[in-house]
């Protein structure tokens, strides 16, 4: 019974809690740009909005996508929380991503395709860190899960400080920040339109909106798993660290320019390489 | 013990009949029937010893070897020929040296030394013997309806459907023989008619590019048969045995290492490794029923059946290593170059040298964990791979070619072969199918190895496959307008066993923790002499399942919603004006325009020129590598 | 709070008709951090399918007015027009030329229109805040007609 309770609570408490960092990532942003910029509670406003107007759509198949591709970014938000392991969640949250990308295609729209490809590239990108991260903790923790990782003795950032700083790179890509937003971006008018998201409205864009508070949810999780231990002390610094590496992702987003897709995954390629695989390396040498 | 030779020897029987029969019908009646009834045998047989296994030699031992002695003398003999007609000499050199010591040493040495078991059929055993059985009668099934219009397309051809039907089931027979003989020398005979085979099947067009390339396979794989018969004679000799399973049970040593190495080259060919893996891309020229069962399904599962044999061998050794970074190399270079590729068949040819090297890697590890991923990858692999090529052939023949760009159409045409594609490529790569879930073990067991350097290709390999896999699915869901119709009949000998495998592909994710406790998990049991255990926790496993369920159970509750949810439907935005086919815009002048959509293959970054050149030197310094410790470890 | 939202978040589609950018230059003014648009939740989409509000500057001329019908067809209900300028609002200066057809509302339903030439910044924001309570208006008479079913 508890459990059920803390899975419902996980679902309504996730969004609320990504939909208000996207409405202070939306402040902050006005802000740094001398702007007032639009209240906190913002982005709420835009998705009841999206759920009232009409979903108008251009075939039958797309829409069914996005929805999938929520359910699954829950279910990972769902395993995170609630602890459980964490290469699950991850190759969960990629089953979400690709159904996101095949919506994107199954549109058959110029924009959308375009967007849907320079998803895949992006998934293609971070991938890899996501994945040495899930193995560096495991490496460290002795486990995948993440109940377990979180009451460690020692944090994981003492074993993983260059995976930790891979990841940050990478979560760029998933926070859809520039300089890394190809697929689609949070900011008003660029080359591919609205990217990924061109043909969806109403309802689908709201889910779409919604998947990613999941999102945010579900990277900030990660960064947080680096710093938890069994210390209660230790769950204020994890969640401190969390928004101080968000606030650090908003700056890089205002301070940089988009990439072109070379650079994007050349960079994350080698960052991944570098950080996660000496990091890994040197982990290796006193593990043994 | 008579139901396995029976098993053995009916697929002989009905290449024998296939290849008599001229008439068309009867022809295709035969092989259908032929095919059903090895299907059932190898389910009888595994229904009779899966539980208890068996081990037995015959009687008229010595009658068989004299049989295969001169089946082998007349191959040896037919090759050496074509090897001069063609002007390919190195075939002909290669297979009378083979073929000479192999019988220099039957002759010779073999009569001293005392073989127990020829036959070994154990839980391993048991589940190759499934795939082969099961997946190769459906493809026989497939063969039917393919060929039939595949020479309506292809007129240029001549027509000799009943040799392909002949050479199939005599593949079968041979496939049976290597997975089920423990005796090396029998192993060895069916592993060079699988070659033969190959070669036989590849070169069926007759034409230029056709003949070379079989030619390519014949060379490459005779070149592991020479690894072979040389690990063989060295066993013989310094051993005494010709058993596998009394072979692999010795205590290593620098000496074993010598064999050891040289069956691993041998299994390395045949899984069409780098640096070897030429003739697998080559062979794909061969009719899809070929690729299907030669080349994704069976024929390189023989290689790393063989290396999960050695398992035990090779764990941390030198030789280990090597093999394990040779397919690490592999995987990782066949996982990029698929990236560049929109040749359908090219794309499921690199992707299983991907997965084959990854199998490779699991096998060579060694560990428990991993070989129980090895032995999943071989299930999922098998099933996944087998449904992709045989519905790319019959997309071939519904759209008119094979290429992914096209490929848009098919939902259009036939929405079931679409899905079942579909199905195929999640089966692949995504989450709850089967392969990801022995890719985690694997991962899983790589670190426990303390193998950082495979785990990090791991990683880097498995997005690269999530790349290439999501933009063909990409356009299987791309929902074009065109109403074209399609070329060719879609024949219910093709739908039988296209659905058939796509359902195994479900079914085998639902069924593997079954599969796991029963089979596994007792045959890890007996290799390591210790109690393994499930690499999955039960937990995980649960949430893998329901992951499934949802897979399956969300499109079909879409289907209401979707009915009664009818929406307003507008033209795709254009930022020009839509003419309302969702393909032309106007553009300047008002002419029409039409807009194509082609994916990503990023030819600078993963072209397939480069990269295979330099992966192919990488895995050979890695081979040479492999021999100087090897030596090393015999000088010290 | 349904009205509230609808009129809280407007994202906004601009099109630019025969014109001679001044309207079009000051649509885009209206984003900078002098007059911050965003304050009322205010997005330039750049998408009909995300719109709510087009903002139409410039007249409509033979060849762009199939453009300007498909664009108001691909946005979803409640939808409203604001007609920047007054060439949107009749043709302008431009409104005898051979080619006008003359102010968006020959083409579809015009719901508010922003005067000047070239319109201001403050009119323009007071426009879209107008069309606000129109939109808020259609929304509440939407399910009853379900607007879209031709």
């Amino acid at each position: 019974m508890m459990s059920v309770l803390r899975i419902i609570g996980i679902i309504i408490l996730a969004p609320v809690v990504g939909g208000l960092l996207t409405g202070i990532d939306r402040v902050i942003t006005a802000r740094m740009q001398g702007r007032q910029g639009p209240p906190v509670l913002q982005p709420f406003y835009d998705v009841l909005k999206l759920m009232q107007k009409e979903s108008i759509e251009v075939n039958s198949m797309h829409r069914f996508f996005v929805y999938v591709s929520m359910v699954f970014a829950v279910f990972t938000t769902v395993i995170m929380l609630s602890g459980g392991d964490i290469l699950l969640a991850i190759f969960a949250l990629t089953l979400g991503s690709v159904f996101f990308v095949l919506g994107g295609y199954a549109s058959n729209s110029p924009y959308n395709t375009i967007g849907s490809e320079r998803e895949l590239l992006q998934i293609m990108a971070y991938e890899p860190m996501v994945l040495l991260t899930c193995i560096g903790l495991y490496y460290a923790e002795k486990s995948f899960f993440i109940k377990d990782i979180v009451m460690a003795d020692k944090p994981s950032i003492l074993y993983l400080p260059g995976v930790f700083i891979g990841l940050v790179f990478v979560l760029t890509f998933k926070l859809r920040k520039s300089p890394f937003d190809l697929s689609m971006s949070h900011h008003g008018h660029q080359e591919i339109v609205k990217g990924i998201t061109t043909e969806y409205s109403g309802k689908d864009l709201a889910v779409i909106e919604v998947t990613h508070w999941y999102e945010v949810i579900i990277s900030l999780s990660l960064v947080y798993v680096f710093f938890a231990t069994s210390a209660p002390g230790s769950h204020v610094v994890a969640a401190i660290v969390c928004l101080g590496v968000y606030l650090f992702e908003i700056i890089v987003d205002n301070c940089a320019a988009r990439l072109k897709w070379q650079h994007a995954l050349n960079s994350a390629w080698i960052v991944t390489g570098v950080m996660g695989t000496v990091n890994l390396v040197i982990l290796s040498f006193f593990m043994k | 013990m008579g139901a396995i030779t029976v098993l053995v020897l009916f697929p002989l029987l009905a290449a024998f009949a296939v290849l008599l029969v001229k008439e068309d019908d009867v022809r295709n009646k035969i092989v259908r029937v032929s095919a059903g009834i090895t299907a059932a045998l190898t389910l009888v047989v595994v229904c009779l010893f899966f539980q208890k296994g068996i081990a037995y030699s015959y009687r008229w031992e010595t009658g068989i070897d004299l049989v295969m002695a001169v089946v082998e003398v007349v191959l040896a003999a037919y090759i050496i020929t074509i090897g001069i007609r063609y002007k390919n000499y190195a075939i002909s050199v290669l297979s009378f040296l083979q073929t000479a010591a192999i019988l220099c040493f039957e002759l010779t040495a073999k009569s001293q030394i005392e073989v127990e078991n020829a036959i070994v059929f154990d839980k391993l055993t048991a589940i190759m013997v499934v795939i082969v059985g099961v997946v190769g009668s459906l493809i026989c099934i497939y063969a039917v309806g393919y060929m039939k219009t595949y020479h309506i397309h292809h007129t240029e051809y001549e027509d000799r459907k009943g040799f392909f039907f002949a050479v199939l089931f005599l593949f079968l027979s041979a496939m049976f023989g290597i997975v089920l003989s423990n005796q090396l020398t029998w192993m060895y005979f069916c592993w060079e008619l699988t070659t033969f085979c190959s070669f036989l099947l590849i070169g069926y067009t007759k034409t230029k590019e056709a003949r070379n390339n079989s030619f390519r396979a014949l060379f490459i794989n005779l070149l592991g048969g020479a690894a072979f018969a040389a690990g063989i004679i060295i066993i013989g000799m310094s051993r005494h045995t010709l058993e596998l399973s009394v072979f692999t049970a010795q205590k290593p040593d620098a000496y074993l290492m010598i064999p050891v190495f040289l069956l691993s080259l041998a299994a390395l060919t045949k899984s069409a490794q780098l640096p070897f893996s030429s003739w697998l891309l080559g062979a794909m020229v061969a009719p899809t029923p070929t690729s299907a069962l030669l080349h994704s399904a069976t024929m390189v599962k023989a290689g790393v059946y063989l290396i999960i044999r050695l398992a035990p061998l090779l764990g941390a050794s030198p030789v280990g290593k090597t093999i394990t970074l040779v397919g690490g190399v592999t995987f990782l270079a066949c996982s990029f170059m698929a990236i560049s590729q929109s040749d359908a068949k090219k794309i499921l040819a690199y992707s299983t040298l991907a997965n084959l090297g990854l199998i490779v890697i699991c096998a060579s590890v060694g560990t428990e964990e991993s070989i129980w991923a090895a032995i999943l990858l071989i299930i999922f692999h098998a099933v996944s791979k087998s449904l992709l090529f045989i519905s790319v052939g019959s997309a071939e023949h519904q759209i008119g070619n094979r290429n992914v760009e096209n490929m848009d159409l098919l939902l259009g045409i036939s929405r079931k072969l679409a899905l079942c594609m579909m199905i195929g490529i999640a089966g692949m790569f995504l989450a709850p199918f089967g392969m990801l879930i022995s890719k985690w073990v694997a991962m899983k067991a790589f670190i426990d190895s303390n193998n950082i350097l495979i785990v990090i290709i791991l990683a880097y390999g498995s997005a690269a496959t999530l790349f290439y896999w999501t933009k063909w699915m990409g356009k299987l869901v791309s929902k074009v307008n065109m109403r074209q119709q399609s070329e060719n009949e879609f024949h219910l000998d093709e739908e039988i066993p296209i659905t058939i495998l796509a359902c195994l592909v479900v079914v085998s994710c639902f069924t593997f923790p079954i599969v796991s406790k029963y089979a596994l998990i007792p045959y890890l049991n007996e290799v390591f002499l210790r109690r393994a255990s499930m690499p999955i926790g039960a937990g995980d496993i649960k949430l893998m399942l329901y992951m499934l369920s949802m897979l399956i159970i969300l499109p079909i509750s879409f289907i209401p919603v979707y009915k009664n949810d009818k929406r307003r439907r507008v033209p795709i935005y254009m930022a020009g004006e839509n003419t309302g086919d969702n393909e032309t815009f106007y553009g300047a002048c008002g002419t029409k325009r039409q807009v194509e959509l082609h994916n990503w293959y990023m030819d600078s970054y993963f072209g397939t020129k480069r990269l295979s050149f330099f992966s192919d030197i990488l895995s050979f310094v890695i081979l040479i590598w492999g021999v100087i410790l090897l030596i090393g470890g015999i000088a010290s | 709070m349904n009205l509230n939202v609808v009129k809280k978040s407007p994202w906004i589609l601009h099109y630019d008709g025969t014109s001679c950018n001044g309207c079009d230059i000051e649509v885009l003014a209206c984003l900078t951090p002098l007059y911050d648009v965003e304050r009322f939740g205010i997005i330039n989409t750049g998408n009909p399918k995300h719109a709510d509000i087009l903002l139409i500057t410039g007249s409509v001329n033979e060849q762009n007015i199939p453009v300007v019908k498909q664009l108001y067809e691909q946005m979803p209900e409640p939808k409203a027009v604001v007609a920047v300028g007054i060439c949107a609002t009749s043709g302008g200066i431009f409104a005898e030329c051979y080619n006008v057809a003359g102010g968006v509302d020959k083409v579809i339903p015009v719901d508010v229109y922003v005067p000047g030439c070239a319109a201001r910044p403050e009119s323009i924001i007071d426009g879209v805040v107008k069309a606000l309570d129109i939109l808020a208006e259609k929304k509440k008479a939407m399910p009853k007609k379900r607007i879209g079913e031709k």
